[in-house]
């Protein structure tokens, strides 16, 4: 019996083909926009979270001073992070897979003819490890290098690209300020960070390299820190945070002259904040599938007293006020269902392109595609209630004689 | 089901419209018996209340105030529900218009009834041919109303009152639209329906030619009988 009916409300919609394409098009485009916006807001909010990964997982990043909001800046009165800090931690704090201690400065690098002003890092091989660089050509480097502070580097993609084009740069000298330094490694790339930084765009050389011949003094800038696996970096950040408290002398009550960045923290928030959009626009988006649901009430009406003598017809013959009302909730129930179909398909076509277009990921939310669905069909129960029960108290007698 | 009572059996049913000075008796207190087998025809001029009559006696409305019985239920107090199955278990109807749907084909629009009675499918199909057949459309079947001429609609329509095999056959001016010839095939359709099958017909007319073929004829004035008479059937 519901597959009859279901067999006459498809009739009946074929029937009115235009005008049921024009009723199901407020549903078709509700639907479709929460699947598109709600797909490309994953995409963005997986592509965030891939990018911050990029940096490193599970990385702690400690620098001195603070970043102020009062204008002092940072690093302004704090004193400098020592090698020493690095050390402490790495041998005191449990929960810590690798510290990489960095001299941070930048410089003018010359190859040939070409050359440009990239960011000189001083460390050791652990700063590979814990920022997540593979070497793509060439070696890490060797133990006396490290501890001599050899004038040897290890160049990123981009520089390899600016300076060398095509060419092979392991084994040539390349000119860092002032040393001239042989390039014993080149690094795979990792691509843009998130907020389009460019992480290829780098020269390492040994600390103590930078440190004697560049920055000209035995600061780091900055200590790299990899939490263990399963370790909360929100706790191992605590750690280090009583570690360096102590060390650096900071009385009960005194503020931290020191900044531990936590990726996770940091990725955690602006994923928050980036699936909270999502909600919203797909929120917004929801609006217009009740105003789709409206427009089939408004052609459900429409129908039931334009069909007023056909009711007529099917209650005299025996029909009952419920199956001529199922008829017509069902007829609305199919349009709404087939719009949310179609929208679906829309949505996620245009969420694909749109995902291509941005060079976002492209996410199938399936979720949401069976979240739309039922409530597109949902959409069909609420507004064809009205027209429906409208059919089914019709007066026979009246129906019939309604022209 | 108690053979005591007749088929049909109004006791003093009024049906009135409006109220106070501008109340209208449609029906003005009728008694009526109607055993199973007859063929009543129902005449009067406009205004009459044969209309009113045949509307309460096929379950589309109920008495303002009187006894209906029919099959031995009450009809005066049934819900409308209970109208339903009783229209769907005893009466078949045929319309003074045609009242087919449109652009529905004419096995479609026959069909429609036993789709009501959760008849299968291909059953349905079955005896929906049967009953075109017996109304001479079997080479029609696939015509909607709007190709079809208004007597071979009205044909259809009178196949899907019989689809059901009903006990009783409603009809409201059933040859209204047919030329003579038709009309004598359609009406001796009726009288084989109700001498072979025993179904009970009772149909409103106003042409004495097509009354002449029922076994009984009710004249309607004023919402009352006037008069009330058994005839020999036509030939």
């Amino acid at each position: 019996m519901i597959l009859a009916t279901i067999m006459m409300a498809l009739r009946e919609i074929r029937r009115n083909t235009l005008r049921s394409i024009l009723t199901m098009l407020g549903v078709v485009i509700g639907v479709g926009a929460v699947i598109a916006l709600v797909s490309v807001g994953r995409g963005a909010t997986a592509k965030v979270t891939e990018d911050i990964g990029k940096l490193g997982k599970n990385l702690l990043t400690v620098s001195a001073g603070t970043f102020s909001r009062g204008g002092g800046g940072m690093g302004v009165s704090a004193p400098p992070l020592r090698i020493d800090d690095a050390n402490a931690i790495r041998r005191d704090i449990l929960g810590v897979d690798a510290v990489a201690a960095a001299a941070a400065s930048s410089a003018q690098v010359v190859f040939g003819n070409s050359n440009q002003r990239t960011s000189v890092t001083g460390s050791d091989n652990s700063f590979f490890e814990v920022r997540g660089y593979s070497i793509d050509k060439g070696r890490l480097f060797s133990r006396a290098e490290t501890q001599s502070g050899a004038a040897a580097c290890i160049i990123g993609a981009t520089i390899r690209t600016n300076l060398y084009q095509s060419r092979d740069p392991i084994g040539t000298t390349l000119r860092v300020g002032t040393i001239a330094c042989q390039v014993v490694g080149l690094l795979a790339s990792k691509g843009q960070a998130g907020m389009g930084q460019d992480q290829d765009d780098l020269v390492v050389l040994p600390m103590r390299a930078v440190q004697r011949r560049i920055t000209g003094n035995d600061n780091i800038q900055s200590i790299f820190v990899a939490a263990r696996e399963g370790e909360g970096t929100g706790v191992v950040a605590e750690r280090i945070r009583g570690l360096l408290r102590q060390r650096r002398h900071r009385a009960e009550g005194v503020d931290d002259d020191f900044t531990i960045r936590d990726m996770a923290e940091i990725a955690a928030t602006v994923t928050g904040a980036s699936t909270a959009l999502t909600a919203l626009l797909g929120a917004i988006a929801a609006v217009s599938l009740v105003v789709g649901g409206i427009g089939i009430m408004n052609i459900m009406l429409v129908s039931v007293t334009e069909r007023t003598r056909e009711i007529g017809i099917r209650l005299a013959i025996g029909a009952f006020g419920s199956e001529v009302m199922m008829q017509f909730l069902l007829e609305a129930i199919v349009l709404s269902t087939l719009g949310g179909v179609i929208g679906i398909c829309l949505g996620l076509a245009g969420s694909y392109f749109a995902a291509n277009a941005l060079s976002l990921p492209f996410v199938l939310a399936p979720d949401i595609v069976a979240l739309s669905f039922v409530f597109s069909a949902l959409v069909g129960v609420v507004f064809g209630y009205l027209p429906a029960r409208k059919a089914a108290n019709l007066d026979p007698i009246e129906a019939l004689r309604h022209e | 089901m108690s053979e005591s009572r007749p088929l049909i059996e109004l006791s003093q049913v009024y049906k009135r419209y409006g109220e106070g000075e501008s109340e209208v008796r449609a029906l003005d207190g009728i008694d009526l018996r109607i055993d199973r087998g007859e063929f009543v025809a129902i005449m009067g001029s406009s205004g009459s209340g044969k209309s009113t009559c045949m509307n309460i006696l096929g379950c589309l409305d109920r008495p303002t105030e009187g006894e209906y019985h029919l099959a031995d239920v009450a009809v005066t107090h049934l819900p409308g529900d209970g109208l339903t199955m009783l229209r769907r278990h005893y009466i078949g109807f045929v319309f003074q218009g045609f009242n087919l749907l449109a652009r529905t084909s004419a096995l479609e629009n026959v069909e429609l009834p036993l789709v009501y009675r959760r008849v299968p499918r291909a059953e349905r199909e079955e005896r929906a041919m049967r009953a075109l057949t017996l109304v001479g459309l079997e080479d029609r079947v696939d015509h909607a109303p709007s190709q079809l001429s208004g007597g071979q609609q009205q044909r259809v329509a009178i196949a899907r009152a019989l689809v059901t095999e009903p006990e009783i056959l409603m009809a409201d001016e059933p040859t209204g639209n047919l030329d003579s010839a038709r009309t004598e095939e359609v009406m001796k359709l009726l009288q084989q329906l109700n001498r072979e099958r025993g179904i009970t017909i009772v149909m409103v007319t106003h042409e004495p030619d097509v009354a002449a073929f029922a076994k009984r004829s009710l004249v309607f004035r004023d919402g009352r009988i006037l008069s009330d008479q058994l005839q020999g059937a036509h030939a």
